[in-house]
């Protein structure tokens, strides 16, 4: 039996022989999985698991705590335990294929996981989706940041002890995926986009009822704020924690609403040069000075009352035409390589796309936003107490298929 | 009067049997109304509509019977003796508030000289049964949740005394009937309208008092030692079982008896102003006083599961604050200025 | 976008602080929107993603659904035939015949690359969705129950304003 700690070192590889050796083996690679709690030398401090398994985090993430008593030493998030190999699946499917398993990464925001790919795809093939399918990509794509943004502010309500928003918001929720469904098929894969447009025009009826889904959205956006951000409670427990200055921002490579909340004025939809039709609709970016948790969360319930208005307003100058541009049937993407982002719900989600020429990408490397947003939390949570460490998480916003892809 | 003497040990059983039948059903029905239903309507969402047929009632029942028959787990490191019995200390600190609760003139089991200081004091002794379940469990979380918890319920017990002492200095007597019987003969600026509940004259004791029992509750927003979205339950991670439906009970037992007790000393308990006449007299209150007693108890724990549901929590920190900068300087103001008004008066 | 000041002054503090509260009184008044399944079964739009619906007489094993599935999780095996003439004296006609479309839908993903690619419209979205099996192997459905669903399957929708009328 071999056992090699390093791969990457061949001269290190040592075999054990004797049941000694073996053991030694074994310890060792038990220590270097967890070299990051045995190899510190702090005596004092309890460390605690939060996670995998647990109420607050949004899925499977882990993060190790030492704590003194209630306050935070040192935090480290451990990723990965959702990684479903999302870049070795594009290797080897083509790319209606590719389309549908991406809808899953970010599962809140599903349609938006699909644009940029899409866009990629258009950009290297040179063909333009018409004016039409470009309208409703939009209209869809802000659909699905109002309900993922709708499902955070609940979830924040709960991370904070405050159990009613959540009801509220999932049933508000509701309504913006029944109008995803009636016209996609799917609620939470819509898997709609395809090289050159959409799958199919949208069905009648559709624009009026998606009126009266913005105007419910809108209402819960003002029942939370009554109900979550007029409280002192929520007010003390999020503002002057987790101050995030912008230069550590942008080191870390914060992106969305975190970055805008402490007060850099970047947003993809409006900086970005994207083929969708943010350019025809008047939105505010929204900034906030502080860059605490408050900030963030109050940045994000701003942003999805913009989003509504910029559904509205799609809705009202919704151009008629086809729906698909010309494509041939069996779709080759010529070679070449490029790399389209756009503003998702969580953040900047891109996609750098490298084709040969085939049916499916030769790589597909997939920039998720919460990756980096997550990259910030041991930095953040420094001296922070334990309920601190919650409504930082919240307020960074994460959803753990776009952390480990 | 009744026209037969019951020997004492008749007497005790009575009241034993009284107790131990009231102490489920009233927690139980309080869980279900309050907890099941009106949490589940505030949500937007029905609550249980199927066990039992018609909305649900059983469910509560039910759920006590299956939590009688599961395997009794105890970890294996745990302190055998002391996770044991850290349940039912907390329970017994529950059962001994229902002693002095009057529901009628005469119906009370126990009706002390001092009653309302024994009951605030009998209230405190379930902050042991949290320490013990904390450290018992052998469980980083339990004993975090159970350390926030003491801290928390020993910082909360102060203002709730001392938002009491306004309502004694006003009666001018710990026992609790003499209180009822204090407010049924308060007059209204010198006009007699058959009493006036001292929720009229101690309105800041009395919302001192309901926040201080909503933190001795560890009801949101001071439930920091249940914190489900960090600490899994706090100190009753480890608890499964009967033993889980013993801490389960003893929570809503306590709203039930904290609640008895606001109505007692802030909204006049057994007593509401009737018409002279047929409809007065000792025996009257007698029998309809439980059911007097009952609405103002549900109203009470109304106010404290609304608030429940309505607010985040609080961090540890905030909670101490709020209970020693804030709570406990106007509780103090409150006790000065109705001993000045009472003399002046 | 002006900036929300932080509660400071006592009014505003028990402003806040009530808010919430009137919010969940008044929820506890309003009507309720929850769906006792299985006693009110609401029908998912028309175009929902329910389960696929095979034609039978139109399927010629082409295989092309099987082979775009990302899931590979249709089956299908076929042979070829020999059919009567189409005119007196003609030579016979080689026909594909189906023998066996099985879709095991413990592995599909519901994306409808199958039902897009197929050339000759032998597959529909149907928005049925009530068929949950104790068995994990009953989920594969096989050609007779797969033409079952056929009865489920809804009639086009029609198009929103604006829509291109010329459909493929």
């Amino acid at each position: 039996m071999t056992a090699t700690i390093n791969p990457g070192m061949a001269e290190t590889s040592f075999s054990p022989n004797s049941p000694e050796q073996i053991k030694q083996a074994a310890y060792i690679a038990g220590q270097a999985a967890d070299m990051r709690i045995n190899v510190e030398l702090e005596t004092g401090g309890m460390t605690v698991n939060l996670g995998p398994q647990h109420p607050a985090t949004h899925g499977t993430l882990r993060i190790i705590a030492r704590l003194d008593g209630e306050q935070v030493i040192s935090c480290e998030p451990v990723m990965g335990y959702m990684h479903r190999g999302y870049e070795k699946l594009a290797e080897v499917r083509t790319y209606p294929q590719i389309t549908t398993l991406i809808n899953r990464i970010d599962w809140l925001g599903s349609f938006a996981n699909e644009v940029p790919f899409i866009a990629a795809a258009e950009e290297l093939m040179g063909v333009q989706a018409p004016d039409r399918a470009q309208h409703i990509r939009t209209i869809l794509f802000e659909m699905s940041r109002v309900g993922h943004i709708i499902l955070f502010l609940g979830d924040l309500g709960v991370q904070l002890g405050a159990i009613t928003p959540v009801f509220f918001a999932f049933r508000d929720r509701e309504h913006v995926l029944n109008q995803i469904e009636a016209a996609t098929g799917g609620r939470f894969h819509p898997n709609f986009n395809r090289i050159g447009g959409l799958k199919d025009d949208l069905p009648k009826g559709w624009i009026a009822e998606s009126k009266v889904c913005m105007e419910k959205c809108l209402a819960f956006c003002d029942t939370i704020e009554e109900l979550l951000f007029g409280n002192l409670i929520f007010q003390k427990r999020t503002r002057g924690v987790g101050v995030i200055t912008p230069e550590k921002a942008l080191d870390f490579g914060l992106s969305g609403a975190n970055l805008r909340a402490s007060g850099v004025d970047w947003d993809l939809r409006r900086d970005g040069h994207l083929p969708l039709a943010w350019n025809k609709t008047d939105f505010k970016v929204i900034t906030h000075p502080d860059g605490d948790a408050f900030a963030r969360c109050w940045v994000r319930l701003q942003e999805t009352r913009e989003a509504c208005k910029i559904v509205n307003q799609l809705l009202d100058t919704l151009p008629a035409g086809p729906i698909m541009a010309k494509v041939p049937r069996i779709i080759k993407v010529p070679a070449g390589e490029t790399y389209v982002s756009t503003e998702n719900p969580l953040g900047e989600m891109g996609y750098h796309v490298v084709s040969q020429g085939g049916l499916g990408p030769f790589r597909v490397k997939i920039r998720s936003a919460s990756f980096n947003n997550m990259s910030i939390a041991p930095w953040l949570m420094k001296g922070v107490y334990v309920p601190d460490i919650v409504t930082i998480l919240a307020s960074l916003y994460f959803i753990l298929g776009d952390i480990d892809r | 009067m009744l026209a037969v003497t019951i020997p004492y040990w008749g007497q005790t059983i009575i009241k034993l049997g009284t107790v131990l039948v009231i102490i489920p059903v009233g927690g139980l029905l309080i869980g279900y109304v309050f907890l099941l239903k009106m949490m589940a309507h505030m949500q937007s969402r029905l609550g249980p509509m199927e066990p039992g047929g018609f909305h649900g009632w059983y469910q509560n029942i039910g759920d006590a019977l299956k939590f009688i028959q599961k395997e009794d787990i105890v970890p294996a490191q745990a302190d055998k003796w002391v996770f044991s019995l850290a349940p039912y200390v907390v329970v017994i600190s529950t059962f001994l508030l229902y002693l002095v609760i009057p529901a009628g003139p005469d119906a009370v089991i126990s009706d002390l000289k001092v009653g309302v200081f024994y009951s605030l004091a009998v209230g405190s002794i379930s902050v042991i049964g949290i320490l013990m379940a904390g450290w018992g469990s052998a469980n980083k979380y339990s004993l975090m949740g159970s350390l926030r918890a003491a801290g928390q319920l020993i910082a909360y017990e102060l203002p709730l005394v001392l938002a009491v002492i306004g309502v004694i200095i006003q009666a001018g007597s710990m026992n609790l009937n003499q209180i009822v019987k204090a407010q049924e003969s308060q007059q209204l600026f010198g006009l007699n309208v058959g009493g006036v509940p001292y929720i009229a004259t101690q309105f800041v004791g009395f919302v001192i008092f309901m926040i201080a029992a909503q933190a001795e509750l560890t009801q949101a927003p001071f439930d920091m030692p249940v914190a489900e979205s960090e600490l899994v339950t706090g100190y009753m991670t480890e608890y499964s079982g009967f033993r889980f439906l013993s801490f389960f009970l003893g929570e809503v037992a306590s709203a039930f008896a904290l609640s008895a007790i606001a109505a007692t000393l802030f909204l006049g308990g057994w007593y509401v102003p009737l018409p002279h006449g047929i409809l007065s007299g000792d025996n009257i209150f007698n029998v309809a006083g439980p059911l007097i007693l009952a609405a103002k108890i549900f109203f009470i724990s109304f106010l404290i599961f609304w608030v429940r549901f309505s607010y985040p929590r609080l961090r540890e920190d905030q909670l101490q604050t709020i209970a020693w900068k804030y709570l406990i300087p106007i509780s103090l103001l409150n006790i000065m200025a109705t001993a000045v008004l009472k003399v002046v008066f | 976008m002006p900036l929300p000041k932080a509660p400071e002054s006592v009014s505003r503090i028990v402003g806040g602080l009530t808010g919430g509260m009137k919010v969940t009184i008044k929820e506890l008044f309003q009507p309720n929107q929850t769906e006792q399944y299985p006693k009110e079964r609401y029908a998912p739009p028309t175009r929902a993603r329910g389960v696929i619906a095979l034609k039978e007489e139109n399927c010629t094993a082409c295989m092309l659904c099987s082979r775009s599935c990302p899931d590979w999780c249709i089956y299908i095996e076929g042979h070829k035939d020999k059919a009567p003439a189409r005119r007196e004296g003609g030579k016979p006609r080689t026909v594909q015949v189906l023998d066996r479309f099985d879709i095991d839908y413990s592995l599909c993903m519901y994306c409808g690359i199958c039902v897009e690619v197929c050339p000759f419209d032998a597959l529909f979205w149907s928005p049925e969705f009530e068929y949950s099996e104790v068995n994990i192997a009953d989920l594969l459905h096989d050609k007779t129950r797969l033409g079952e669903w056929n009865q489920t399957v809804p009639e086009k929708l029609e198009l929103e304003v604006g829509a291109d009328k010329k459909k493929k």
